[in-house]
């Protein structure tokens, strides 16, 4: 067992199990916070891939805007003085089952399938081909991002503020 | 021991996806239903991420990218869409507003 392995199977449990606590805990603050940590994982996961760059764009852009958001959020629909910040279920039983049931369908389906990969992927440079790219190929996509980004702020900021 | 390959990587966001569609299914408030979709964006990134390096193909990369942006308009507008639903009807339980039910 190499240490990639053993970094491997802690980052997925933090993310796994995080996971999992932030979609059943009832306390909605707590479960934002396992959110966090889900994310923080899920980052160190993006690095043992070889992605640096996106790693640290999910921690600053997921752990450092969109979890504060969503405090923010709790913050402004929830009584947190009394102790009514907590959230409730509905459909327990019939929605264990089926997710289950569609979780194993998934990992069945992603084990029995022969993907085509490459054993021994060469570790690349991350930043520079990546700039490259998408200045090139995919700069379309970037200007349109650019503007979706304007829309959001402006279509948010007049939503909220009515 | 097997070594850790693609095959690892995508049961990780398999069970994420799950249990964000957990999330989504189960919960009441709406905040919560936006983590759970949080998680599953996570769970496409993590896919996007693992076949981009197991075929030598840094695109995924990027892809990945694209999709962190949208879920940070995707945050923003649903929260505010969010709080002009609490100003109206006082409850952000995704349950019990039913207007536009028969």
């Amino acid at each position: 067992m190499t240490i990639y392995d053993v970094i491997f199977y802690l980052f997925a449990a933090v993310t796994v199990v995080s996971a999992f606590f932030t979609v059943t805990i009832r306390n909605i603050v707590q479960s934002a916070f396992f959110l966090m940590l889900t994310l923080f994982g899920a980052a160190g996961l993006y690095v043992l891939l070889g992605s640096d760059f996106v790693a640290i764009v999910q921690l600053v852009v997921y752990i450092g805007g969109i979890v504060i958001i969503l405090l923010f959020g709790v913050m402004l629909t929830n009584k947190i003085t009394s102790v009514d910040i907590k959230t409730g279920t509905m459909q327990l039983l019939p929605a264990s089952i089926g997710v289950g049931l569609f979780a194993g369908f998934l990992i069945a389906v992603v084990t029995n399938t022969k993907w085509i990969q490459i054993d021994n992927p060469i570790p690349s440079t991350t930043l520079a081909s990546l700039g490259n790219t998408l200045m090139n190929e995919y700069v379309i996509a970037f200007e349109l991002l650019g503007i979706i980004l304007l829309i959001a702020l402006v279509g948010a900021a007049s939503l909220a503020r009515k | 021991m097997i070594t850790i390959g693609l095959t690892h990587y995508l049961i990780i966001s398999s069970i994420l996806f799950s249990l964000g569609l957990f999330g989504i299914i189960t919960r009441k408030n709406a905040i919560m239903v936006l983590m759970g979709v949080e998680l599953i964006l996570n769970a496409a990134n993590i896919n996007f991420i693992a076949f981009g390096k197991y075929n030598n193909y840094n695109h995924g990369q990027l892809y990945a990218l694209f999709v962190i942006v949208l879920a940070a308009a995707e945050a923003a507008i649903a929260l505010a869409i969010v709080l002009n639903i609490y100003k109206n009807f006082s409850t952000v339980n995704v349950d019990e507003i039913d207007t536009l039910k028969d």
